[in-house]
């Protein structure tokens, strides 16, 4: 043991009563725990280099192995956790920022789990979605705020700015290609079309396979500006302004020159090899002036054709700063709280910047209505949706759509063991390498998230029809629908609701 | 204990309506007939009338009924109305002194115009002028209460049960072309007089059935151009929605009516197309004001009175004709107990308005 031996979080156990020593396990696993013994006959493991991915669990023919957390322990101390003497050692060692994935994993208040939903009882009946119409279709985007009439009389139709058409309030939301497998954009590309949602290339470019599924694209401009050219713009459905992440606001990002390969280097337009790095800031905006000269070059290059989305991270101003942007042109305002994933991020940005979206989007709803600007723009809000009860809530808040990441992740088999950074991914969603991306079936993959979907969706007219409301655009900002739990006064009132018994 | 207004109170209701498209005047006597016979639909924690062409005299000045709970309230009140307003009438409402209606608030009415001078001032039209008015002094003033506010038209409203506050208002002085009535089932007692229906602005004047569920989308929505809910009432959300899209928005009744009660997406996906481009355009320009839940409601305006289910129909509305008269009610026996001989009942679809109006050439 060397001295700088940090001692493993999980311990891999390995029923040798069951153990055939068959090496699924140790051909599954990428980060090479799992060994065979041929002195012995017997498999062996390393754990200090186990993530807790689940792959060779998932895949033990003979249920064999369970992944537990490691027992050992330091000298039990409140203040300094295993975890907080751990990192301590591994700075010490390495000299380097600590890097994690997906969303902030830490104790904060998760306020979903606080606002409890309305029924209907006597005064009002609730609505069967087996018998009654439940309609969850959406649009996105500006309203105009008057009505035109032609020579006729008649209501002008023609006058409408640019819309999203969603059938479910819920979109898939922006993960590069690159970040993830080309197997993984297929599936969410597929998905999106069947159930008339749009995913997100993310930071990547699109890659030419999949422009044929350009009206359920939002293709993204952020700022590296990797993969945008006149046609990336004119594929998609609309087209997003990445300002900020949720997972690392206020920084840019870092796709390693390792990862810049074959097509994922064409379709980002660099060199193979070349780290792709995205500065923090978009180098055209220190301020929200320039935010509208980019706003309207999207709009001048694609005829006005398209909503533009800017999307934030949920940072402390964060109403302030919508406000901002539902006057710089933008159409459409997506939110991304604290919690929300990344394929890397420094840890201390992660788990300590930025705020939960639940109060976030509460307070940008609030203030875009005093300011009687609300019209202006849609909202999406995104950043730890877990289920469909977290989306009903979220649009009674006063979203008008989610998005989706980490959940969508999941559904393709992702098991949050939150190393995407190393590029390892055994469930073949955050890697390249191709004998890890073809674990991922798009046929399955697809269908997977289409069921996963439709389930929300079917929850969502549920709890819709109980509360006797038969369209998704009655709920949107319906907040005498919430109740909140164990809330004091002060967050009450910044999420805009009454206490449970009120 | 909270008053309306500081608590939202659901409500059941029996509502009924007549108007005469001949322009004919008949006293309250029959409405109030009508809503008697729902009697069992309220409970005596609300009932209330709207009536046009009452104020044949003054019809082309805005009548403001108000309620007062002092005398404070009250010089507060009329020295703002008479800041704004030239007022050629000031009085007490005539009531009459039945033991079934008790704890009643001052009532006044005023007869006046806004002065020339402020409308040009504030470069608003005569209409945007009364309505901010009103929604200055039920917001601001404490104790005082416009619950009418149009021209040649009157609410009538109390906490007690409809026949008892037609009674009291003696409506039997009045005559006028069209009635509404409404009979109020709180489940939690109002506290005041103002929460009772009609609930009205201008001229447009609303009786309602119903619980909706959209309630707090359409509030949050509509207070964002300046429309403040100050009951909480379903019935004032929907007269804001009427007054935003009919007067400001220029909607006609019909396009009001395709806007809060829409068609669902599954029947307009199967219109000829021109429909089709309508509806969709009017469901993505205005979402929040989709009303769902159950209601009936009758809208009273100016000339005509519109009946409107929601599209799913959850509460009953029936609808009858004999000759020029045209009755509206929540109960079939309701319109029977004043016209036993129909020439025509029918049950409007949801969703679907019902607009009557004066024949053409008949002046209110």
């Amino acid at each position: 043991m060397g001295i700088n031996y940090n001692v493993p979080e999980y311990e891999v156990v390995r029923d040798p009563q069951r153990c055939i020593a068959c090496r699924v396990c140790e051909r599954q696993c990428a980060n090479e725990v799992h060994s065979y013994d041929p002195k012995t006959g017997k498999m062996k493991s390393d754990e200090s280099k186990c993530v807790n991915c689940h792959r060779c669990v998932a895949l033990c023919p003979t249920h064999a192995l369970k992944i537990v957390k490691n027992n050992d322990t330091y000298r039990i101390n409140a203040q300094w956790s295993n975890e907080a003497i751990g990192e301590i050692y591994r700075q010490a060692e390495t000299g380097g920022m600590l890097l994690s994935s997906m969303g902030n994993p830490k104790p904060y208040p998760i306020y979903w789990d606080k606002m409890l939903l309305n029924a209907s009882q006597v005064t009002n009946p609730s609505i069967d979605p087996l018998r009654e119409p439940m309609e969850t279709k959406t649009f996105l985007g500006k309203k105009p705020d008057h009505i035109e009439r032609d020579s006729e009389g008649h209501i002008r139709t023609d006058n409408l700015p640019p819309q999203l058409k969603l059938e479910v309030p819920i979109l898939f939301s922006a993960m590069s290609y690159g970040a993830i497998s080309y197997n993984a954009h297929e599936c969410l590309a597929r998905a999106a079309r069947a159930l008339g949602t749009y995913y997100n290339t993310g930071e990547g470019g699109l890659h030419e396979d999949f422009y044929k599924y350009g009206p359920n694209t939002i293709v993204q401009v952020a700022s590296g500006r990797f993969g945008v050219h006149k046609g990336y713009l004119e594929a998609g459905a609309a087209i997003e302004i990445k300002i900020g992440q949720g997972a690392k606001p206020g920084i840019g990002g870092h796709l390693p020159g390792a990862k810049i390969v074959g097509d994922i280097s064409r379709t980002r337009m660099i060199p193979e090899g070349s780290d792709a790095i995205s500065p923090a800031p978009h180098h055209d905006i220190y301020s929200i002036e320039d935010l509208r000269q980019l706003v309207y070059s999207l709009k001048e290059a694609t005829e006005y054709k398209k909503p533009v989305i800017v999307k934030i991270a949920a940072v402390h101003n964060v109403a302030a700063i919508a406000s901002g942007i539902a006057r710089s042109g933008a159409d459409i305002i997506a939110i991304d709280g604290f919690r929300s994933g990344t394929g890397a991020a420094p840890t201390r940005i992660r788990d300590n910047v930025g705020i939960p979206i639940e109060l976030a989007l509460a307070a940008v709803d609030s203030r875009l209505r005093q300011e009687k600007i609300r019209n202006n723009v849609s909202l999406i809000a995104g950043g730890s949706i877990r289920n469909s009860a977290d989306v009903v809530k979220a649009i009674a808040l006063g979203a008008d759509a989610v998005y989706i990441g980490t959940a969508a992740l999941l559904a393709l088999g992702c098991h949050l063991c939150r190393t995407c950074q190393t590029g390892k991914c055994n469930w073949g969603i955050a890697t390249q390498r191709p004998d890890l991306v073809k674990r991922l079936n798009p046929d399955i993959g697809t269908k997977r998230l289409i069921n996963l979907v439709s389930a929300w969706k079917h929850e969502i007219m549920e709890m819709m029809g109980g509360m006797g409301i038969n369209s998704i655009e009655a709920l949107r900002g319906n907040r005498l629908m919430l109740r909140g739990v164990g809330l004091n006064d002060r967050e009450l009132k910044i999420l805009g609701i009454k206490h449970a018994g009120e | 204990m909270q008053y309306e207004g500081q608590v939202r109170i659901p409500s059941g209701c029996a509502i009924s309506g007549m108007f005469l498209r001949d322009g004919r005047k008949v006293n309250g006597e029959p409405i109030i007939r009508s809503i008697a016979t729902m009697h069992d639909r309220s409970n005596g924690l609300g009932g209330g009338f709207a009536a046009y062409g009452i104020y044949p005299k003054q019809k082309d000045l805005y009548a403001f009924h108000v309620f007062y709970n002092s005398e404070r309230a009250k010089d507060e009140c009329e020295r703002m109305i008479r800041a704004n307003f030239d007022i050629s009438i000031a009085e007490r409402i005539p009531t009459r002194r039945i033991p079934q209606i008790t704890d009643e608030p001052l009532i006044w009415r005023y007869f006046g115009l806004p002065f020339r001078k402020l409308l040009e001032d504030r470069r608003l039209d005569e209409r945007e002028f009364v309505a901010r008015f009103v929604m200055k002094v039920n917001t601001e003033v404490r104790g005082a209460y416009v619950f009418s506010s149009g021209k040649n038209m009157g609410v009538f409203k109390a906490v007690g049960f409809p026949e008892d506050v037609g009674r009291f208002y003696r409506l039997d002085e009045y005559e006028g072309y069209g009635w509404t009535a409404h009979g109020r089932y709180p489940t939690n007692t109002p506290g005041w007089w103002g929460g009772a229906h009609p609930f009205a602005l201008l001229d447009y004047s609303v009786v309602h059935n119903g619980e909706i569920s959209s309630y707090d989308t359409n509030r949050r929505f509509i207070g964002m151009y300046g429309y403040s809910c100050t009951l909480l009432t379903d019935t004032e959300v929907i007269t804001y929605i009427l007054d935003y899209l009919h007067r400001r928005n220029r909607l006609s009744l019909k396009e009001t009516a395709d806007v809060i009660a829409a068609p669902f997406w599954s029947e307009i996906a199967a219109m000829p197309e021109d429909r089709r481009r309508y509806y969709t355009y009017l469901r993505n320009v205005f979402p929040s004001l989709l009303i769902t839940g159950p209601f009936s409601i009758l809208v009273g305006f100016s000339g005509g009175m519109m009946a409107l289910n929601d599209r799913l129909k959850l509460r009953s509305m029936v609808v009858g004709e004999k000759g020029s008269a045209v009755y509206v009610a929540s109960e079939e026996c309701a319109i029977r107990a004043v016209e036993p001989e129909l020439d025509r009942l029918w049950s409007p679809r949801g969703g679907e308005p019902v607009i009557v109006t004066l024949n053409k050439g008949v002046r209110a």
